[in-house]
């Protein structure tokens, strides 16, 4: 899939910010007053701006509201709902807390369990595509839960639960890219099933129906080469979770550190999402000779 | 509502005929020029006489070569050539409508044609990554989905000549290759082509369940070669005359 910045930017902030809002729901750190509203405000831009990016990849953004109506059956329908709603509810919570010096508890845990959902149901546009086999599984869902509490643990500056939640995140990754790579075969779809005249013997593109470009060929037909893969792989891992373990693992670890882990960290989630969308492999391509290696 | 109906009262749909389709684009041509000058904002290209050209067509032809298992004796037997016209499929379980947030996309109740209505349409391109058929272009121009409407501007159109009520595609294809009509009815004309001649589905493991059916090819006649008879040996071991002269050219 073409790996627009827009979605990137889209998920990788958003993701953050929704991570953040989570711990700061839960009371970690318990902060109060001009501390409180300085985090409530990097966790609002981060989740709102990532939000506002996604509306760059909209052919017509000014008939974005109607996105709020098909929940029923639309996961992007319901991201618009989730992802307003919880944004709604955690600014009750940090007004309540900056404003009225009000901790309201509940409020928060259900405003953090809300962040953790909307992030879900983001990774579930994705997940519930079974066009592209490498997203059409579990752990997509789970990858995109594991980053968005990798980077809120580290904005909240939570030390011991972000060196958990780094090591575990970054182990499900390496794992998940391994599973993907194999998942295009594993669904069943070459371009004898594509054409139907697979019983016939080996099938192969003889000419594309047009010599140039295609909305079809640029948006889903992207191919990445896989030595550029690896490394950019590796580039991922040791930016979004290497790196930061380290500086989390310093004995004096200061705010310059943390800085310098969120800095790194979110470097590296910005590749890995580069690689999620231009490593993902659509199935129109088997009518291009596109497919997966 | 982008739910899908529980059971269209008619599957209008297409046949293609891929053992007579002969390649030659008329569809693409007669689809884009119908659907540039009727229903829906214009199919548009973009740097048309540039380095760069692209455009939406809601119907293009993929050619396609299969190579036969070898043979016995392990020769290769020659390949053969297919042309895979690919519009909408106007599928019973289509997920470009499941996904669409808004609702532009839907699947008609009382005959099964799935439509964009492109004033509600925000160009999020959900559902063109939904179809596993590229099926859904996005209009270079108004940035809306375009896709195949099944002509629902001509099939019912009371001012067009009875024969013309058909897709454009259908009624310009010069091989009849395409064919038009309702597959849920058993009787239609479309029903017994499919059923006579097998006809299949494209990537079924998609669970789509695609309203067209595409006709596989016909058996080639087994391979002939009209010199063979002439060239084959008469006689492996001539006797006499020839049997000197083949064991005297052998010893040059
Ligand atoms: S062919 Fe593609 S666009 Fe048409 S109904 Fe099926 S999934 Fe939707
Ligand atoms: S591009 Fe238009 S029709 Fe397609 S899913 Fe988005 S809003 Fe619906
Ligand atoms: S039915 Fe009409 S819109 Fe669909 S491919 Fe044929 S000509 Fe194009």
């Amino acid at each position: 899939m073409h790996p627009a910045p827009s979605l990137i930017l889209f998920t990788t902030l958003s993701g953050l910010g929704f991570g953040l809002l989570a711990f700061l729901g839960v009371g970690l750190p318990s902060v109060t007053g001009w501390i409180a509203a300085v985090f409530f405000a990097i966790g609002f831009v981060l989740a709102g701006g990532g939000l506002a990016f996604s509306a760059f990849h909209l052919g017509h953004p000014e008939r974005a509201l109607k996105a709020f109506t098909q929940w029923r059956s639309s996961w992007l329908s319901r991201e618009a709902w989730a992802a307003s709603g919880t944004l709604g509810l955690m600014a009750l919570f940090a007004a309540a807390l900056v404003l009225g010096g009000l901790r309201i508890a509940p409020l928060g845990w259900l405003g953090a369990l809300a962040c953790l959902a909307t992030v879900g149901v983001t990774s579930m546009i994705y997940a519930s595509l079974r066009t592209v086999p490498r997203w059409h599984h579990w752990s997509t869902t789970a990858m995109f839960l594991g980053y968005a509490l990798c980077g809120g643990a580290l904005l909240a500056g939570q030390r011991w639960p972000a060196l958990v939640l780094l090591a575990l995140t970054g182990l499900g990754q390496f794992l998940a890219w391994k599973a993907g790579d194999a998942r295009f075969a594993a669904a069943g779809s070459t371009t004898g099933t594509a054409t139907g005249l697979g019983h016939l013997g080996q099938v192969r593109l003889f000419e594309p129906p047009h010599t140039g470009g295609s909305y079809l060929t640029r948006e889903m037909v992207f191919v990445v080469a896989r030595k550029h893969a690896t490394k950019l792989r590796s580039i991922a891992l040791i930016l979004a979770f290497l790196v930061p373990l380290a500086l989390l693992l310093l004995p004096d670890f200061h705010h310059l550190g943390a800085a310098l882990a969120v800095l790194s960290h979110t470097l590296g989630v910005l590749a890995a999402r580069w690689l999620f969308f231009a490593e993902a492999e659509h199935v129109v391509g088997l009518y291009y000779n596109r497919s997966a290696a | 509502m982008t739910d899908l109906p529980e059971k269209t009262e008619r599957k209008l749909g297409l046949v293609i005929d891929l053992d007579t389709c002969v390649g030659c684009h008329a569809c693409v041509i007669a689809c884009k020029g119908w659907n540039t000058e009727n229903y829906g904002a214009p199919l548009a290209d973009a740097d048309a006489y540039g380095t760069d050209p692209v455009g939406a067509f809601l119907n293009r032809i993929h050619t396609f070569e299969v190579q036969p298992d070898p043979r016995e004796d392990g020769s290769l037997p020659p390949a053969q050539m297919f042309h895979l016209p690919k519009s909408c499929l106007h599928c019973d379980d289509a997920p470009c409508v499941t996904v669409c947030p808004t609702g532009a996309s839907y699947k008609r109740v009382e005959d099964g044609i799935v439509l964009v209505n492109e004033t509600d349409c925000i160009g999020c391109g959900l559902c063109a990554w939904a179809c596993p058929y590229g099926a859904r272009e996005m209009d270079p121009a108004e940035k809306v989905m375009k896709k195949c409407t099944l002509c629902v501007d001509r099939i019912y159109n009371d001012n067009l000549p009875e024969a013309d009520r058909q897709p454009a595609c259908v009624r310009t294809c010069p091989a009849g290759a395409r064919h038009f009509g309702d597959l849920a009815d058993p009787d239609s004309a479309v029903s017994r082509l499919v059923e006579a001649r097998g006809g299949m589905d494209l990537m079924p493991e998609q669970g789509t369940k695609p309203v067209n059916k595409y006709l596989p090819p016909r058996p080639r006649d087994a391979e002939i070669d009209v010199l063979a008879p002439y060239l084959a040996p008469v006689d492996e071991h001539p006797k006499g005359f020839l049997g000197w002269l083949d064991r005297a050219l052998g010893k040059l």
